[in-house]
């Protein structure tokens, strides 16, 4: 552990290093990796998504301290854990396809062990290994092709090179190769249609893995769509931009929709990170069709919103998952229909969760609304203008944008309401006790950061405009305001979250004066109105179920929930109902079109294939001659 | 745009501000109850009856339910903090707002929003089943009109390139015709629709309902009694006249004081405070006509209002 926490202090003081000083750190040596050789080099756009890695995982395996269970004291894991945290670090540092291709290979192998942990006590878990396995290869292929397309058109491997030929390739060249890698680093993000591994493998990997796969690993793909497609490639025609973005909306809005159903808290999580990953893809988009239709100060600042998103949400969801993580050791649950009443009985990790939850619902005065409203910013100052695919892309990026945030009010809602409020609805939640103080305090020290960044994002601000302006290339002065206020100079739109947050302090602090005006003594307990019923339990209070169902029935078409009920009746008359039995379940739809039937025709043909080698000399040999015919004919 | 307001002017036009919604928004529920009574045949209580109830409410006792935590408390606290800091930092009476540039559309979209999570955690933290009711159908009503209220604030800003309220309102000041547009008046629309839904109004909730059955936001706000309930009753009634207010300075700004100075202040206040008044009367004569929509019918309204705020924002995009 110590070893992990190490390795992230020097990864993160290396980084900071080169955020404040500017000058790249590069490392290179040729024995490491035979005929490819090793390079690293580090510049302010890696350096970001490096300090962002090393605090979750600086975060993370202090958490592991009193984390107990799910396989993760193994010999294999204890290995495999610094590992991890050590590749998420190297990889934003790769500065050659070969050291690229084999750290990333490196860290989803890493990670894949790491998800399989708990593999002997629960079935999921192996399914959940086999998606994310399938999904991590697919998309490392990708990336294969993709890279290798370039160095082989640029004629060398170094990312240096490529970039200095990459804007003078053939076009055709430049479009396969970005297509690819939205797709390769689309499915690492999470980005739907490649999200289906997410959902699966976050829930039931041990809490501090999760919470660096969604907190830290997801957030390379991000940084690869912008390092291939602002750096290396120099930017694009706008439909690249546009395919960006509609893929982050699609995200956003299906990620959204799913975590407001979800009731596994986990997978609530998982969902959200999908959702997280379309704004800030929306954001990436945004700023590569600012670029490509000329309008330089308003790309720096889209990418400056995405990129702020992306630490934003890096640290809450890190808090989240850890609080998530405490509160399944506490209480033995994850299942929110089973939780309720812990913000008395977890006095830590109940607040911490709140913070962390707020956060996510991009409520000021938390971070996630600095970033979210600079995102709204950036859109809104595309308009008017001349370009069509900005008239059109705009107004629907908002449109996502604000759908996907009145739905994540509604998780955060039930996530806290349902999971930490009201009465608890186990064994396990009445009688769950604090966890120990390395676990919550982990949590703990995310969750101020989103309060601290909130109220002062001018302590992150320089070091993300750095990598903004490294990621696109542009030394121009960006229209950002500094100081307490953020957003565009010029009057054209300023935010002062720290004078917001004073306001709501005072404002509430006011309230709580009037409040006591007349107040003699304590707060009387008294019993809750029940419609005259004296007894209330704990089954009569929603759940997480039925909070969900008004949004389940609005967006009946796109989730197509299967319901069964199950009515038997009396034996002595028709009317009278002797048992019921209602189920629902909600599945991925996704899933159910798109990859189900995909895996159903791989296995008919594998059945198919089967058939072929029955043993039959003479089959084999007419095999041979067809596959030489074929050969002959290509090379003809 | 007077980005040099002394600071005794600033400061006293954010005091007259939240001062005026506070005291201003439980006389409006008067009103607006009074007219409707009126309508309806009856002789309806004073306009000034929600202030006695408050009052009366605050020297009671405070009660919590036995499943409650702290924050049920909280909550309250929360939700009046976010409406006072939204009254604090729009410009309703001057074209400067108490906090300055701190804040702008968007932010006080988020502001309000602050409030109805905390109000609706605060329902579920009673831990009883009408809590939950409640909460749910808030959310969801809530999450509906997001879209509709912040396309609705893009087409607002899109003329001004700003959703600076202080810059929106003043260039409206400037050019007048803007107001009569036809981006203009779908966003009017769009914004009334979602200031009925989250403001708990008629079609969407009924805020004299006594069935809590058909209860939206009454059903979260049940538990709550005595002081702590005078704080929701006050917030509601605040909010509603802020939304109504800034609805009045968004599409009628005239009266507005444009500079610093006492008798513009006076005139500015009179002129937000009369146009209000006459929002308000149009919105209780039309509760009198309508009926309640059942609650699978709410999205609906909301598509209607998010459309007409996306035409909007297509006509300003055009020009």
């Amino acid at each position: 552990m110590a070893l992990t926490f190490v390795a992230c202090l020097l990864g993160f003081l290396v980084a900071a290093r080169v955020l404040s000083g500017g000058v790249p750190a590069t490392f290179h040596t040729a024995r490491l990796l035979p005929l490819l050789g090793f390079s690293l080099r580090l510049d302010r756009l890696g350096a970001l998504f490096v300090a962002v890695a090393a605090g979750v995982g600086a975060c993370a395996s202090v958490f592991r301290l009193g984390y107990r269970g799910h396989g993760l004291a193994s010999r294999t894991a204890s290995f495999v854990f610094p590992l991890f945290v050590t590749m998420l670090l190297l990889v934003p540092a790769a500065s050659s396809v070969g050291t690229f291709l084999f750290l990333w290979e490196l860290m989803a192998v890493s990670s894949l062990l790491l998800v399989l942990a708990d593999h002997r006590q629960r079935d999921e878990v192996q399914r959940a290994a086999q998606w994310y396995g399938v999904m991590t290869q697919f998309g490392a292929v990708v990336l294969l092709l993709s890279l290798v397309l370039l160095a082989t058109h640029a004629g060398g491997q170094s990312f240096a090179l490529i970039s200095a030929r990459g804007p003078h390739l053939a076009p055709w060249v430049r479009s396969v190769a970005f297509v690819l890698a939205v797709v390769g680093f689309g499915s690492k993000a999470g980005a739907v249609p490649l999200h289906v591994w997410l959902p699966r493998a976050h829930p039931e990997a041990p809490g501090p893995v999760s919470a660096l796969m969604s907190a830290a690993m997801v957030n390379l793909g991000v940084y690869g769509i912008v390092r291939v497609g602002d750096t290396i490639l120099g930017g694009g025609p706008p439909w690249w931009w546009l395919l960006v973005m509609a893929i982050g909306g699609l995200s956003a809005v299906f990620g959204s929709l799913h975590s407001s159903t979800s009731t596994d808290l986990k997978r609530l999580l998982a969902y959200s990170t999908t959702d997280n990953v379309g704004l800030i893809f929306l954001g990436v988009g945004a700023s590569g069709l600012f670029a490509s239709t000329g309008h330089h100060a308003l790309a720096v600042v889209a990418l400056v919103a995405a990129l702020l998103h992306v630490v934003f949400h890096s640290i809450f969801k890190c808090s989240l998952f850890l609080s998530a993580s405490s509160i399944q050791q506490a209480t033995g649950e994850r299942d929110l229909d089973q939780l309720g009443g812990l913000m008395t009985r977890l006095p830590r990790s109940g607040p911490v969760f709140v913070i962390a939850a707020l956060t996510l619902a991009a409520l000021p005065p938390m971070c996630g609304f600095v970033s979210e409203w600079l995102l709204l910013q950036s859109m809104l100052h595309g308009l008017p203008s001349a370009s069509v695919p900005l008239e059109v892309a705009m107004p629907l990026g908002v449109t996502v944008l604000a759908l996907a945030g009145g739905l994540t009010a509604a998780t955060v809602v039930k996530a806290v309401g349902v999971g930490l409020l009201g009465q608890p609805r186990s064994e396990g939640a009445a009688g769950s006790a604090e966890v120990p103080v390395t676990m919550w305090g982990a949590a703990g020290l995310m969750a101020l950061l989103c309060a601290v960044f909130g109220v002062a994002p001018f302590l992150v601000l320089p070091a993300v405009v750095g990598a903004a302006r490294s990621g696109l290339g542009y030394g121009a002065a960006h229209p950002l305001a500094q100081g307490w206020s953020i957003g565009l100079a010029g009057g054209h739109g300023l935010l002062a979250p720290g004078l917001l947050a004073a306001g709501l302090v005072v404002a509430a602090a006011g309230a709580a004066g009037l409040r006591r005006i007349g107040q003699r003594g304590t707060v009387r307990r008294a019993e809750a109105w029940g419609c005259g019923r004296q007894v209330q339990t704990a089954r009569m209070q929603y759940t997480a179920t039925s909070f969900a169902e008004p949004l389940v029935r609005v967006f009946d078409d796109v989730l197509a929930p299967a319901h069964d009920l199950d009515v038997s009746h009396s034996a002595e008359s028709h009317y009278y109902v002797e048992s019921a039995a209602f189920h629902t379940a909600l599945d991925d739809a996704f899933e159910r079109h798109g990859y189900r039937p995909l895996s159903e025709g791989l296995s008919w043909w594998g059945r198919l294939a089967r058939r072929m080698p029955n043993g039959s000399v003479h089959r084999y040999l007419g095999f041979g001659l067809v596959a030489l015919v074929v050969v002959l004919v290509v090379v003809a | 745009m007077t980005t040099h307001w002394p600071l005794s002017s600033v400061v006293a036009t954010g005091v007259l501000q939240v001062l005026g919604v506070a005291i201003g928004g439980p006389l409006l529920v008067g009103l607006m109850r009074k007219i409707r009574c009126r309508l309806e045949g009856r002789e309806g209580p004073p306009v000034h009856q929600p202030l006695l109830d408050l009052r009366k409410l605050l020297r009671k006792e405070r009660t919590k339910p036995e499943a409650a935590s702290w924050f049920f408390g909280l909550a309250p606290l929360v939700l009046l903090a976010s409406v006072t800091v939204a009254a604090a930092v729009s410009p309703l009476l001057a074209t400067y707002p108490a906090l300055g540039w701190s804040a702008d559309l968007f932010a006080v979209v988020f502001l309000l929003l602050l409030g109805s999570v905390f109000l609706a955690l605060g329902a579920l933290d009673t831990g009883t089943a009408f809590g939950g009711m409640g909460a749910s159908r808030a959310i969801t009503i809530g999450a509906l009109a997001e879209p509709a209220l912040l396309v609705a604030v893009l087409a607002l800003s899109i003329p001004s390139r700003s959703s600076n309220l202080p810059t929106i309102v003043s260039r409206s000041l400037e050019h007048p015709a803007w107001l009569a547009s036809p981006e203009r008046l779908l966003a009017v629309v769009a914004l009334v629709i979602v200031i009925v839904a989250e403001t708990g109004r008629l079609p969407v909730d009924n805020p004299s309902t006594h069935l809590e059955l058909t209860m939206i936001h009454e059903a979260m706000v049940l538990e709550y009694a005595g002081p702590d309930l005078a704080l929701v009753k006050l917030a509601e009634a605040m909010r509603l006249t802020f939304l109504l207010a800034l609805l009045a300075t968004l599409f009628t700004p005239w009266g507005i004081a444009a500079a610093p100075g006492p008798a513009r202040l006076a005139l500015g206040l009179a002129s937000i405070a009369g146009k209000v008044a006459v929002l308000g009367a149009a919105l209780a004569a039309a509760e009198v006509l309508v009926a309640k929509l059942r609650l699978f019918r709410v999205p609906e309204l909301m598509a209607g209002g998010f459309v007409l705020a996306a035409l909007a924002v297509i006509a300003g995009a055009v020009r």
